[in-house]
């Protein structure tokens, strides 16, 4: 049962293929991002000259710098909010047992199938009205409002799954519900905080039609928004273009490679419930 | 010794104003602009003034009167089918490979699954460069003697929509991947071992024993799927923008371009609630196949 047979061995070799085949977008991405202006090979032809200029190019010419730092500040603070909004609320649905908890949970949950699309022109006008278009407020809620759903489905499984004793001994012990939640309950919450953190970010950096809306032409461009009018800029540079692209996916990358364990069973297993 | 007071289970005593900054934002993004998009759709607003009139069913008899919203809509069909299928047949095959003995499961899996942190509109990008005229793609066809399939793939109406697909399955079919990993996970080695026992080949224990068993699963990866590709923006702006003529115009892409570059409001939202309605549909399919679990 547990021996590498021939057929084991054939699984593998074309698995390696496969592996092979979808790793030729990024190698073509990463060769072509070093090539030399005087060098006209193609994607997969890995004769040189190469050069770092392209990344000086696009960092300078694209401004990444500056959507790279708007990037990380709203994907941080939206983050931040959606774990402490997320997780309060949760807890009062998953730990009150009246209609109206259960009500809400479910209206949460229908947040998960409604396309953004319908609130998105509507929503537009109200925070033109509000004059939230264009700010670093503004971005967050949409930000927040957005990724509530997914949030509170992950947090309310799992406090309905947590042992209410521990927090039922603090309260016994003259802890408020406020000191019992901060000090017992959400250190408890920790991993699945770490699936609500990877989900979220990697959502927010990557997302690209919600800051268009809210942020194009204002200087606080998020990086997916800064790179699609850089490569209009720059139509036909796929070196530079590509320096770009390279650059503004390294985060996401990097953290990925650290933590890849972490990631892939934030996907799959939030999705479990 | 007093007895202490009787109160309220103690979990019961978690304040309510718990739940206001979620529900306020919720409230506020998500319920009230959706409540007021189905609303509108039944309307004449030009977005700015508060003056306009109940039109009925108008916005909605438009869209099937326009021939770039049919293709829009015939599009995002076309490439939400394509794409679950395709997608998913993909990510369970990848999963039992890297589910079974191969020694390098662990970074094969790491390889595959890597496309689907990227920002989708990079990998948009990456895909209209290999498939450009002088791309990657044609130049691997003459190099293997195929010149004469080359292609402008993207600027050619017939395969524009198949090369969008080709991206977004590239990018998403290790997280269609890791999602059966895990049902495949679940199920106790026992279950196979006795159904070997009993003399059933590999296949016939693939769909007499493993598929059932990850029935959760495929559910699931189908909705994520359908619902991610009906609403498909990022790789088509990134590709071809549309083009050519509407021939990857989805949904969302009309939505953009005549909600926002044309300030025909209501007849945007009325195409974004079409969308919904197939959003919803999928959904309520998605419930109706959950309610047939199987257990062991």
């Amino acid at each position: 049962m547990h021996r590498y047979t021939w057929r084991t061995g054939t699984v593998e070799v074309l698995l390696i293929g496969a592996a092979l085949l979808t790793l030729v977008p990024i190698v073509g991405l990463v060769n072509v991002a070093f090539k030399a202006p005087s060098n006209l090979s193609t994607a997969l032809d890995f004769a040189g000259p190469y050069t770092l200029d392209n990344f000086a190019t696009a960092w300078v010419d694209g401004m990444l710098g500056a959507a790279l730092i708007n990037s990380a500040l709203i994907t941080s603070i939206s983050v931040a909010l959606l774990v402490v909004f997320g997780s309060m609320v949760s807890y009062l649905i998953s730990r009150r047992t009246a209609g109206w908890s259960k009500g809400a949970y479910t209206l949460f949950l229908a947040g998960l199938v409604i396309p953004g699309q319908l609130s998105l022109l509507p929503l537009y006008q109200t925070m033109v009205d509000v004059r939230l278009v264009g700010t670093l407020p503004g971005i967050i809620l949409v930000n927040v409002g957005a990724g509530l759903p997914f949030t509170v489905f992950l947090f309310t499984t799992f406090l309905r799954d947590l042992p209410r004793d521990y927090e039922e001994a603090a309260m016994i012990d003259g802890a408020g519900p406020v000191r019992a939640f901060t000090t017992v309950v959400f250190p408890l919450l920790r991993p699945i905080v770490g699936t609500v953190v990877i989900l979220n970010a990697i959502a927010i950096w990557n997302s690209f039609f919600v800051p268009l809306l809210y942020l194009a032409g204002t200087g606080l461009e998020t990086v997916p928004v800064r790179l699609y009018g850089f490569v209009g800029q720059y139509t036909s540079n796929w070196p530079v273009i590509f320096a770009g692209l390279i650059i503004t996916i390294l985060p996401v990358l990097v953290v990925f490679f650290f933590l890849q364990r972490s990631v892939m069973q934030g996907f799959s297993g939030g999705v479990k419930g | 010794m007093t007895r202490p007071r009787r109160r309220r289970p103690l979990q019961q005593r978690v304040p309510l104003w718990f739940g206001i900054p979620a529900a306020a934002v919720f409230v506020f993004i998500i319920i009230v602009p959706s409540v007021q998009g189905i609303a509108l759709s039944f309307t004449d607003w030009n977005g700015i003034t508060d003056d306009f009139g109940f039109v009925g069913f108008e916005n909605f008899i438009r869209i099937f009167r326009d021939p770039r919203a049919i293709a829009a809509l015939q599009n995002t069909l076309v490439l939400a089918l394509t794409v679950t299928v395709v997608q998913n047949l993909i990510g369970l095959l990848l999963a039992l490979g890297v589910n079974g003995r191969v020694r390098s499961r662990h970074i094969l899996r790491v390889v595959f699954f890597t496309p689907v942190v990227l920002t989708p509109l990079v990998a948009g990008y990456i895909w209209g460069y290999l498939l450009s005229p002088r791309g990657t793609v044609n130049q691997a066809l003459e190099a293997i003697g195929l010149g004469f399939l080359k292609q402008t793939w993207l600027g050619d109406p017939r395969f524009a929509l198949a090369c969008v697909c080709v991206a977004i399955i590239w990018q998403f079919a290790g997280y269609s991947m890791v999602i059966y990993l895990a049902g495949l996970q679940a199920i106790p080695v026992e279950i196979n071992e006795a159904a070997v026992l009993d003399g059933a080949g590999p296949v016939r224990r693939l769909i007499s024993v493993t598929l059932p068993l990850i029935n959760g699963a495929i559910v699931i990866n189908l909705l994520l799927t359908l619902i991610g590709s009906l609403g498909q923006f990022d790789q088509v702006m990134a590709m071809t923008g549309g083009g050519p003529g509407n021939a990857t115009q989805t949904i969302s892409t009309s939505i953009f371009r005549i909600g926002f570059a044309s300030g025909d409001y209501p007849y945007g939202i009325a195409l974004a609630v079409v969308m919904t309605i197939f959003v919803a549909g999928a959904a309520a399919i998605q419930y109706r196949l959950t309610s047939r679990k199987v257990d062991f």
